[in-house]
């Protein structure tokens, strides 16, 4: 499903003295099957951003589609479950979702909500806890024996049990090991390979430049820049301006443009660095 | 009663303490009112507190609002069940009167005065001062060995941890929203099991918060007792001295209209 947003602004506590402009005026476009990125410092309103795309905040002025659902300030409370079976979301920090006794009630908890059969559900669970690379012997055990990352495998595997069309992951690796965040990348990545969509904050540059085709930069609360990785990451002004870091590989490359390589545009990965640098010790 | 709201003016700058204080004097004193004109003018305080403190009067309304239903019970209570000799209106058990009808007006004034001025207490003074204020008002039960500045402590913590489980308990709720549970739908037994998926959560990381908390302050060397020295110092000047001058002068006037 494609998502856009229409000049959508989002105010927190609108009418008091405290009021918040978590969004300000953003218009873009999250295309359907792709992977998208947004990046953006602490604060900055990306939280706030993706709320709204299953409704669980809706906006102070603008619209929001998500294929043929349109959300605006209007919209009630009432009927928006197949929205949110259509939008699964990975919270930051998921783990404290869980309450079930066991591991496999909790994955089962969404799907039965969306009114899968118990039978269906269960299986769902089996598939899904070992998609997200745990042993099938933990359904039978309590969330709360878990370890923080089991935990939040679980809490990924209970939101990607309901089969969401597109899935929106809020820093879903914060924390995580570098094995245990690698192997998450790689399972996101091949959900999308399957035709899902996939929203990706993060504040690891390196996973955007390895994972995503399309990128959107938050500062506070206005979309500042959006389009592929490669290309954002060559957008002089925003580095100037040190509202957005480089993955390493960037950075490493800028650094040598010091010692007399020159890059036409910064590579963003370790292969297409590696790439380049073979390419210009071998030309001259 | 609101949630703090921030803000500047003479009544914020206000000791809290004396605040704190003057507050259940004026609840207090609202009981001595016993005419229209000691009431009016007792309104007519309330309404000049409220004026000076600069926050928009929609604020002290809602205050109103958790106990709307209490107001209406009580005055229509007051206004169907007061004895009298000579009813306008008599039916079964029920009874309409004057008599009733003053009552119940009183009655709803002092409702209002009750709660704006608490409103006013809440809106104007963080809970960490209001907890502060307890903390110095009770100093002098030391002297018979209550634990004075544990009992502060308690109180602070616990006021801190509303804000933070308030938005917990945001954040659990649109998590378990996201995985389809419609909260506020269906029968009450539905309801009732749509909380279980929040309190349980709740109940987890409230115990770990507070876990982490006393690890954290015993790591810092948390001890309580002598010689601790305060970061947020009360001071009482010149203006909290006018304030308990001004309610005296507000208490010999009432008691002048009583009699009235
Ligand atoms: N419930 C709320 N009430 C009031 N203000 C809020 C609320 N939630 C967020 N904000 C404010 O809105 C702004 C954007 O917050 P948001 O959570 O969207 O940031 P973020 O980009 O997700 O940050 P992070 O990287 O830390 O997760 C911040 O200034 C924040 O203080
Ligand atoms: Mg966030």
């Amino acid at each position: 499903m494609e998502i856009t947003f229409e000049h959508v602004t989002h105010s927190y506590n609108p009418n008091s003295p405290t009021a918040n402009l978590g969004l300000d005026d953003v218009s873009f476009k999250i295309q359907d099957k792709k992977f998208t990125a947004i990046v953006g410092q602490t604060g900055s309103g990306k939280s706030t951003l993706v709320r709204h795309i299953n409704a669980l905040l809706k906006p102070t002025s603008g619209t929001i589609t998500v294929g043929d659902r349109v959300i605006t300030p209007e919209t009630n409370n009432k009927n928006l479950k197949p929205l949110r079976k259509q939008v699964g979301m990975v919270f930051q920090f998921p783990e404290s979702q869980l309450f079930e006794d066991t591991v496999e009630k909790d994955i089962m908890f969404g799907p039965m909500n969306f009114g899968a059969s118990a039978d269906d559900a269960r299986e769902s669970a089996h598939k899904m806890i070992k998609l997200v690379g745990l042993d099938e012997s933990l359904l039978e055990q309590s969330p709360f024996d878990l370890s923080g990352g089991q935990m939040r495998r679980v809490a990924i595997a209970g939101v990607l049990a309901s089969d969401p069309e597109t899935i929106i992951l809020d820093e879903p690796t914060a924390g995580l090991d570098p094995v245990g965040r690698q192997e998450i990348m790689d399972l996101f990545k091949s959900l999308q390979q399957d035709g899902k969509t996939i929203i990706l904050i993060t504040h690891n540059m390196d996973d955007v430049a390895n994972y995503a085709e399309e990128m959107a930069v938050i500062h506070r609360g206005k979309l500042i820049a959006q389009g592929i990785p490669q290309e954002v990451f060559n957008n002089q002004e925003l580095l100037k301006e040190d509202l957005l870091t480089l993955p390493k590989s960037a950075a490493f490359a800028k650094e040598l443009t010091e010692k007399g390589f020159s890059f036409e545009k910064l590579p963003i990965t370790i292969n297409e660095l590696g790439t380049e640098i073979e390419q210009q010790l071998n030309g001259d | 009663m609101g949630r703090y709201l921030p803000g500047d003016s003479l009544v914020y700058r206000l000791d809290p303490r004396g605040k704190f204080l003057l507050t259940f004097y004026f609840v207090g004193i609202v009981f001595l009112a016993n005419n229209v004109a000691s009431y009016a003018f007792l309104l007519a305080f309330v309404i000049f507190a409220v004026f000076l403190s600069k926050i928009n009067f929609g604020f002290f309304l809602k205050g109103l609002k958790p106990v709307f239903w209490l107001i209406l019970f009580t005055v229509a209570l007051q206004l169907l069940f007061t004895p009298s000799a000579n009813p306008l209106w008599h039916w079964g058990i029920f009874t309409f009167s004057k008599e009733g009808l003053v009552i119940a007006g009183y009655i709803f004034i002092r409702f209002i005065l009750i709660i704006f001025i608490s409103t006013l207490l809440t809106l104007t003074t963080t809970p960490i001062e209001i907890s502060d204020s307890i903390e110095s008002i009770l100093k002098p039960l030391k002297k018979i060995k209550f634990p004075v500045t544990q009992v502060a402590l308690m109180l602070s913590i616990a006021l801190r941890f509303v804000p933070l489980l308030v938005d917990e308990t945001t954040k659990i709720m649109d998590a378990q929203r996201a995985r389809g549970v419609d909260f506020g739908e269906g029968g009450l037994i539905k309801r009732i099991k749509s909380f279980v998926p929040i309190l349980i959560p709740l109940f987890v990381s409230s115990f770990s918060i507070a876990y982490d908390l006393a690890i954290a302050m015993e790591s810092r060397g948390y001890k309580d007792g002598e010689g601790r020295s305060k970061y947020r110092v009360l001071s009482w000047d010149r203006r909290d001295n006018i304030m308990v001058i001004f309610m005296a002068a507000v208490t010999g006037i009432l008691l002048f209209l009583r009699s009235y």
